[in-house]
């Protein structure tokens, strides 16, 4: 596979790690009152669907950013590739 | 007092290597210095601001390499390797703390990579029989991270077509040149 | 007598002749010929036994479809099985073998096989093989591996070399014939980076096989010229002897260049064969098509031949199959072999069409509505049996039959991204639907079968490519050519009482396939698994259509709907050679090197892999003899005196920023924000699930600077997770991470006398006093006059000890420096083996411990697991199931009987209980033998462990048969009070 870097380009896909849903980006807070529920579900609930998925690769052998790949898992066609910072910021976790 | 140390490239040798083969020559760099450099979380623009001082040019950008004797290339985002000459710089990453230090991380990296420059009209053919990256495309001042038999290299294009440099952990260096230098010998 | 099959002409280079032998006799051919045909043009056509029923076989195709003249080529170590005669290039003194056949080609005692052929049809070993079971791994599967199988491995190692290649074009154009030569010349007219692989040594594809005009000139003329233009094209790489395997996602490619295959033997150091990996924007399928038998009864005699291929050594290579000839067609190309067989002064006996409406062809018998029933000829062909429109039965004799049953576009590589063909009626094939994105097909492979439509299909193709790339390409005058249409009926099979071959390599014939919808192996992916249909090496080109047909007419269904198996990578077969490149034997992978290797290879170490690095396991000295005397030495020189170990393996992560202390209390369990400048710290990572992810030391050089070390094994891992944390769980934190691993090389000083060593290397202005630089102090110093460093005072071994790192330039010089001045210390080098017995003495944990199933508690490091923070890991290190009461405690074991031996595995049992999974205590994790207590000791994890101390324990192992006693004690054999390392 090609992976769209939003900064390089297309790289192969043979440069990246792999990790996993990118819902890990919400990780819970841990002192929260339902901190051991919440964990329970960011650390082993995940949505497996067809089609589009978003995931977490890591340019290892690159520029060492994680990225928020939108790939159809069945096509393998890369829809939207993010910087997993911008995303995570976006996403409130800038503190 | 102990006596000062002698410093041995990664061949164990007190010279430099060099390698003649066929139209290439590949030759072992360990008379540069190199130090990384960070920016802190929202220092982006001062230390954009500061660099010109130190490199006599802008920070490089996105897969790019800028500066003079004192020179810098991307190595990700607000992220940069520093260049400079062992003999005169190797205090460079203490140089780049002093004039930077407040805007950016420096790490000295002098002893963490091993640079080779490759040059030679076979040079293209050598590298794309050892990496995935489009040599051919690269214009001078062109920087790219890539592996080379699983090794993370960075591949500086100093003349389009002709002259690369090579940068590689320090550790398997000699796996690198090994690399380098069976394949360099099978060419045609 | 030499060559007595050779016509004129051809596309052979008769100048030079070759020498070479088949079966240990000599024969001879020129440059240009394949070893199938120069073996015809030596009138040999047996070259091989079928795989089941060692069948005698000659080849079918003309090219890398063949699925019969299969060789050993070369001998000795190169000696390379199941080589396809049709594609072997001819070179002077090449060797080959024929391979399946006892004692030789000619009489081969296993075609006994083929008069068992009722017992040994599809399935027979699922059903005859069962009973009784012991006899299937011991007898049955030997005996079938014995008598079933083609070539043979050298056993010996490989001796040549193999490359690996990354290439990039726009444009990747896959198959030099009409189409793939018209596109090229189109895409590399208009400057675009342009691919041009064909598989064969001589491009030109099916133009070199006909003697069809261009222009009203022969073919080759418009080759040759086109050829030469685009070898003027800097931008245009043409490889020949280039095979495109495997069609990949987004534009990869894989493609194989047999680069010195057609030489006797690579010279010294080049490749053998590149296996390239292919990046192209854009790409052009023109691998053309092809041809299809026929099945009728005993349709595998060597000499019955797909028609084109008997068409293609007439014209390519100038040889004659036999001197009288047969066609069998349905189609009119089965007419063209016909005419260009007359015209190269065969005979052609008869033509037999299966069609009422067949084409005439002048001074050719020709037989409307007709079949072949049958042949004869045990070695080779003789004569066929034809039955005609009337239903007469005649026999015809003939040397060579050509077979057509129309041809198939190779479609293969636009169903790797799981596209799936569409069957055409019109054209009675099924031609390429869609396919990787990006791809286009063109000519034959996209069922384009004439001249003309191929050389316009190739050009239109490129420039359509182009202009999604922005590239703007014009299309060149193209020559005129011939523009037959596609006429055929198709016809599948001629029913018989006799055995009738669909898959010749794999001897499936169409009573198997009957078979296999008796017994309801319908679907098209079970018939394949249960007939073994197209699974050889050649996997099916010339059988998978036919045998769909023949499934079709059985269920009664249209062959539309029957549909392909899946074609997946590789096309043709890739030997694992190739695939390695140079990845084997001592360049597997990458070797890391500390910075004292130099030295300690001089000192006589034994080296051990660890990961990627290479590291002195121990350093034998004279008259040791035994691994144990040197690592029990040198463990009691460490603790009597001072040892030295290169420990610049441990991961080096720089952490700075002004909020690197609150990023790493975020990422250790116990607390890191408040850990004091100059100090060190041990830190616990767990993984979010509770478990332990990596131990090490957090060294705080200055507000916002640490430097953090990770276990050897961990570092990329520990990295990767750390700018994980970093930029998705708390990108607002100002750090920023480094490794500096390979910069420093670090070593562990470590032993009573480790202060007065290094006192003697760090330069004076630096008080190492314990007042100065007590226990867990860390900071920069000089050595040996002025050369930065780092110095920490840590231990891993109980003992007083330090860890000294300088640039790695400096290291070897450091460790010659240290060995120098610590002579008269009893100063002594110790490798990993020691590093191991120091640790597991002192009670630390390692790899052995931290196998990612165990937790802080598990590890007796509970309480350092903060509640009072969120750290990575901490809330599911206190879920239910990771704390009950009955969980495992890192233990000391001590053996009670002081001469036994303590291994890692064994498990610990009560006393009493019985030795079964119910009843397991835990198991030991590491042991060694302690030079310092005197006998062996262990680590381990038992049940409640910190509750069963003093308590006698078995240690099991039914492997080995062993069953001893110990003692549980406290996991630590050396100053359980610390004041060693306090010292």
């Amino acid at each position: 596979m090609l992976i769209p870097h939003p900064l390089l380009g297309p790289r192969d896909a043979q440069e990246f790690t792999y990790l996993g849903d990118a819902a890990l980006i919400d990780r819970p807070d841990g002192l929260a009152a339902d901190a051991a529920e919440r964990f329970f579900d960011y650390g082993y609930l995940r949505d497996n669907p067809p089609g589009e998925h978003r995931e977490l690769w890591f340019h290892e052998q690159g520029d060492r950013s994680w990225l928020v790949v939108t790939r159809n898992i069945t096509t393998h066609e890369i829809v939207r590739v993010e910087l997993a910072r911008d995303v995570a910021l976006a996403r409130g976790r800038g503190r | 007092m102990a006596e000062a140390l002698a410093p041995l490239t990664v061949f164990g040798k007190t010279e430099a290597r060099l390698d003649r083969i066929g139209a290439l020559s590949i030759a072992e760099r360990p008379d540069i210095a190199l130090a990384s450099l960070a920016a802190r979380r929202e220092r982006l623009t001062s230390l954009e601001a500061a660099a010109p001082a130190v490199l006599g040019t802008a920070l490089p950008g996105v897969s790019r390499v800028a500066g003079g004797t004192i020179r810098a290339f991307w190595t990700g985002p607000a992220q940069w390797l520093v260049e400079a000459p062992y003999d005169t710089h190797e205090d460079l990453a203490a140089v780049l703390k002093q004039n930077l230090g407040g805007d950016a991380s420096i790490t000295e990296q002098s002893d963490g990579w091993c640079a080779f420059d490759i040059e030679g009209d076979a040079t293209i053919a050598l590298l794309e029989r050892l990496c995935a990256a489009d040599t051919r495309a690269m214009t001078p001042g062109d920087v790219l991270r890539t592996t080379i038999e699983h090794m993370g290299c960075f591949l500086i294009c100093e003349q389009a077509g002709h002259a690369f440099r090579l940068w590689t952990a320090r550790s398997s260096a000699l796996s690198l040149h090994h690399a380098l230098t069976t394949v360099a010998a099978a060419l045609p | 007598m030499s060559q007595t099959m050779r016509l004129a002409g051809g596309r052979i280079d008769r100048a030079t002749t070759l020498s070479f032998a088949f079966d240990g006799r000599l024969y001879r051919g020129h440059p240009g010929d394949t070893l199938a045909s120069a073996l015809l043009a030596n009138g040999v056509r047996l070259m091989g036994r079928s795989f089941k029923y060692h069948r005698p076989r000659g080849p079918l195709s003309a090219g890398s479809e063949e699925p019969n003249a299969l060789v050993e080529l070369r001998s000795g170590a190169r000696r390379e099985p199941n080589t396809r005669a049709t594609v072997a290039e001819l070179f002077e003194g090449l060797v080959a073998t024929s391979q399946n056949r006892w004692p030789s080609l000619a009489v081969d005692a296993l075609s006994v096989n083929d008069r068992l052929s009722s017992f040994l049809t599809a399935g027979f070993y699922y059903k005859t093989f069962m009973w009784p079971k012991a006899f299937w791994e011991k007898l049955y599967e030997p005996a079938i591996r014995r008598a079933a199988g083609l070539g043979r491995l050298s056993g010996e190692a490989d001796p040549d070399v193999y490359d690996k290649g990354f290439l990039h074009c726009d444009l990747l154009v896959i198959g030099a014939g009409p189409a793939g030569l018209a596109a090229a010349l189109t895409a590399g007219r208009a400057g675009a980076r342009v691919i041009l692989a064909d598989e064969d040594f001589l491009p030109g594809g099916r133009l070199n096989a006909e003697t069809i005009t261009l222009d009203d000139a022969p073919a080759r003329a418009w080759v040759e010229a086109t050829l030469a233009e685009l070898a003027s094209l800097g931008n245009v790489r043409l490889m020949t002897r280039t095979t495109i395997y495997g069609a990949f996602d987004h534009g990869i490619f894989g493609a194989l260049e047999r680069v010195t295959d057609h030489l006797a033997q690579p010279r010294p150091g080049t490749p053998r064969q590149i296996l390239w990996r292919i990046y192209a924007k854009r790409s052009l399928l023109c691998a053309g098509a092809t041809e299809r038998p026929i099945a009728f009864e005993n349709n595998d005699r060597p000499g019955i031949m797909l028609a084109g291929a008997l068409r293609a050594y007439a014209n390519r290579w100038a040889v004659a199959a036999a001197r009288d000839v047969a066609v069998f067609t349905n189609n009119d190309d089965g007419h063209r072999t016909a005419r260009d067989l007359a015209a190269a002064g065969i005979r052609v006996a008869a033509v037999i069409d299966s069609r009422e409406d067949a084409p005439d062809t002048p001074g050719v018998p020709l037989f409307r509505s007709a079949v072949v029933t049958g042949s004869r000829g045990r070695l080779g062909l003789k004569a066929i049996t034809v039955r005609t429109a009337g239903g007469r039965t005649e026999e015809i004799a003939c040397g060579a039959l050509g077979v057509s049953g129309g041809w198939n576009p190779n479609l293969q590589l636009t169903c790797h991204q799981r596209g799936r063909p569409r069957w055409d009626d019109a054209l009675a094939t099924f031609v390429p639907v869609g396919g990787p994105s990006g791809l286009a097909v063109a000519g034959a492979a996209a069922g384009i079968f004439s001249t003309h439509g191929a050389l316009r299909g190739g050009a239109a193709g490129a420039r359509a490519a182009l202009a999604d790339l922005g590239i703007a390409a014009s299309l060149p005058a193209l020559p005129r050519a011939e523009d037959a249409p596609v006429r055929i009926a198709p016809l599948w099979q001629v029913k018989g009482k006799g055995r009738a071959w669909l898959d010749q390599q794999n001897d499936v014939t169409v009573k198997d396939v009957t078979l296999a919808h008796q017994e309801n192996f319908r679907a098209i992916e079970h018939l394949k698994r249960y007939t073994t249909l197209g699974m050889a090496t050649d996997q099916g080109k010339t059988a998978n259509i036919p045998a769909i047909a023949v499934m079709a007419e059985l269920t009664g269904k249209p062959i539309a709907e029957v549909g392909t198996t899946i074609y997946r990578p590789p096309y043709t077969p890739v030997s694992l050679g190739a695939l390695a490149g140079r990845s084997r034997g001592a360049e597997f992978r990458p070797r890391r090197l500390t910075p004292s290797h130099h030295w300690a290879e001089g000192q006589g170490a034994v080296f051990v892999e660890v990961g990627n690095w290479m590291r002195a396991q121990w350093f034998p000295r004279p008259g040791e003899t035994h691994w144990r005397q040197s690592v029990d030495r040198e463990v009691l020189a460490t603790r009597q005196a001072v040892g030295i170990c290169d420990v610049t393996t441990l991961g080096k992560i720089d952490v700075q920023g002004t909020n690197a202390a609150a990023f790493l209390d975020r990422l250790y369990c116990n607390g890191m924000a408040k850990l004091a400048v100059g100090r060190v710290r041990y830190g616990l990572m767990l993984r979010e699930d509770g478990m332990v992810k990596d131990d090490g030391t957090v060294a705080r050089l200055a507000e916002d600077h640490f430097v953090v070390t990770t276990t050897t094994a961990n570092a990329i891992a520990v990295f990767r997770h750390m700018e994980f944390c970093r930029q998705c769980l708390w990108p607002g934190l100002d750090v920023q991470l480094i490794s500096t691993t390979d910069a420093w090389a670090q070593f562990s000083v470590a032993g009573p006398k480790s202060r007065a060593l290094l006192e003697r290397i760090v330069d004076p202005a630096f008080d190492l006093s314990n007042e100065a630089f007590p226990y867990m102090a860390c900071g920069g110093v000089t050595v040996c006059g002025g050369l930065r460093a780092r110095l920490f005072r840590i231990s891993f071994s109980g003992e007083l000890a330090y860890e000294i790192a300088v640039p790695a330039r400096y290291g070897d010089g450091l460790i010659r420096a240290l060995m120098a001045a610590g002579e008269d210390l009893g100063v002594t080098p110790y490798g990993t083996e020691t590093l191991g017995v120091l640790r597991i003495e002192k009670g630390h944990p390692a790899g052995n411990e931290l196998n990612g199933q165990t937790t802080a508690a598990n590890l007796g490091l509970g309480k350092m697991v903060s509640s009072a923070k969120d750290a990575i890991g901490t809330v599911l290190s206190r879920r239910e199931g990771l704390n009950g009461p009955d969980d495992i405690r890192l233990v000391g074991l001590k053996p009670l009987s002081p001469a036994d031996v303590i291994v890692n595995g064994a498990h610990l049992m009560t006393e009493g209980s019985p030795v079964d999974a119910a009843h397991d205590q835990g198991w030991v994790t590491s042991s060694c033998h302690s030079p310092h207590v005197g006998h062996a000791i262990g680590l381990g994890f038992l049940k409640r462990g910190d509750r069963r101390t003093g308590e006698i324990v078995r240690v099991v192992n039914p492997l080995a048969g062993t069953d001893i006693r110990a003692q549980v004690v406290a996991p630590c054999f050396v100053d359980p009070e610390g004041v060693r390392l306090r010292g």
